[in-house]
């Protein structure tokens, strides 16, 4: 038990020098209200959270609560995402607000989009954004397809995680191809985390089991029925998924091997 | 004059500064970041960055996303 528990307890990974307990990084889109916001990220354990930078509301709600207000800078790692370019150059300058936004913060979700009907990442503008944005400072962290050679190129230019798809963003599909992600994981020299497409907490639970160091979602806890719920059930899974991969699982085999040994039965 | 304000247009006084234009929009103080004509204005220069005719000015901040 004690060799479990600390093998468990002592499980971090580091991104971008920074080392983290929780593998489950959450976005906060799509709640009802900011205070289901709130509930929904702790419940979730998450250390890593996700928001958008979007136009002020000039003259309207001046008093509105912000968003940061509720999930401090101080207390969690702030992970500003690119989400909505459909160009390098909007990426770019997202990034940068984000960084004023954020005192210099360095740390972003780099994403950009090729189609809206299934908002695949775009590749080639995904590439060009995710050079300019290392060579200005950034530590980019990369929504990307679940295409082994691009998660190399992506890692080559000095991403510091690769975060392949498992199915589209907000389909709650669950991994579509599991060998191109095994094949991700396998050669990948920065940590790898599934970003979207997961549905529930087993979708979650496999991709820690393949070897994922963490798993990034939003839609799946913010869109459940009951969101602060589901971000529970989404930690347990992470963590379970986690601890099976560190444990290593028996190999699937066609036929029964009985649990209970032939050696000393009297019949 | 007139500037370009998120996109739309809006009549500020002539020469006001960035921290100023903030102020008559009640956003001193509130964790935002601002660009003028695509390049970032950081805002440790808002009392001295002067916002000229035709501008286009933006302001943004942090809403929940994935």
């Amino acid at each position: 038990m004690t060799v479990a528990t600390n093998e468990s307890r002592n499980d971090t990974f580091a991104i971008a020098g920074k080392s983290y307990r929780s593998r489950l990084l959450v976005g906060t889109g799509k709640y009802k209200d900011m205070e289901e916001t709130r509930l929904a990220t702790e419940a979730s354990g998450a250390q890593i959270v996700t928001v958008a930078i979007r136009r002020s509301n000039i003259g309207q709600n001046p008093n509105e609560p912000n968003l940061l207000e509720v999930i401090p800078p101080d207390r969690y790692t702030i992970l500003p995402n690119t989400a909505g370019c459909y160009t390098a150059d909007d990426a770019v300058r997202t990034c940068r607000l984000a960084r004023e936004l954020l005192d210099g913060h360095k740390l972003v979700k780099l994403e950009v989009l090729g189609d809206e009907k299934t908002l695949f990442p775009d590749i080639t503008a995904t590439l060009q954004a995710a050079e300019k944005l290392v060579a200005d400072g950034f530590d980019v962290m990369v929504y990307t397809s679940d295409d082994p050679i691009i998660a190399k190129r992506l890692e080559e230019i000095g991403c510091v995680a690769v975060m392949p798809l498992a199915a589209p963003i907000g389909s709650g599909l669950g991994i579509q191809n599991k060998y191109n992600l095994l094949e991700i994981i396998e050669q990948a020299q920065v940590p790898i985390l599934v970003d979207a497409g997961v549905g529930t907490a087993s979708d979650a639970a496999v991709a820690m089991e393949m070897g994922c160091d963490g798993v990034l979602m939003n839609t799946a806890i913010a869109g459940a029925k009951n969101p602060v719920l589901m971000a529970s059930a989404m930690k347990k899974a992470i963590e379970a998924g986690r601890e099976a991969f560190l444990a290593g699982r028996i190999p699937k085999k066609r036929y029964a091997s009985a649990s209970s040994p032939i050696e000393g039965t009297f019949f | 004059m007139n500037i370009y304000l998120n996109g739309e247009p809006q009549q500020v006084p002539d020469n006001i500064t960035a921290a100023q234009l903030l102020e008559t929009l009640g956003l001193t103080g509130k964790r935002l970041a601002m660009e003028v004509n695509m390049e970032i204005v950081p805002r440790s220069t808002f009392e001295e960055f002067v916002i000229h005719s035709d501008d286009r000015v933006e302001i943004v901040h942090a809403i929940g996303g994935g």
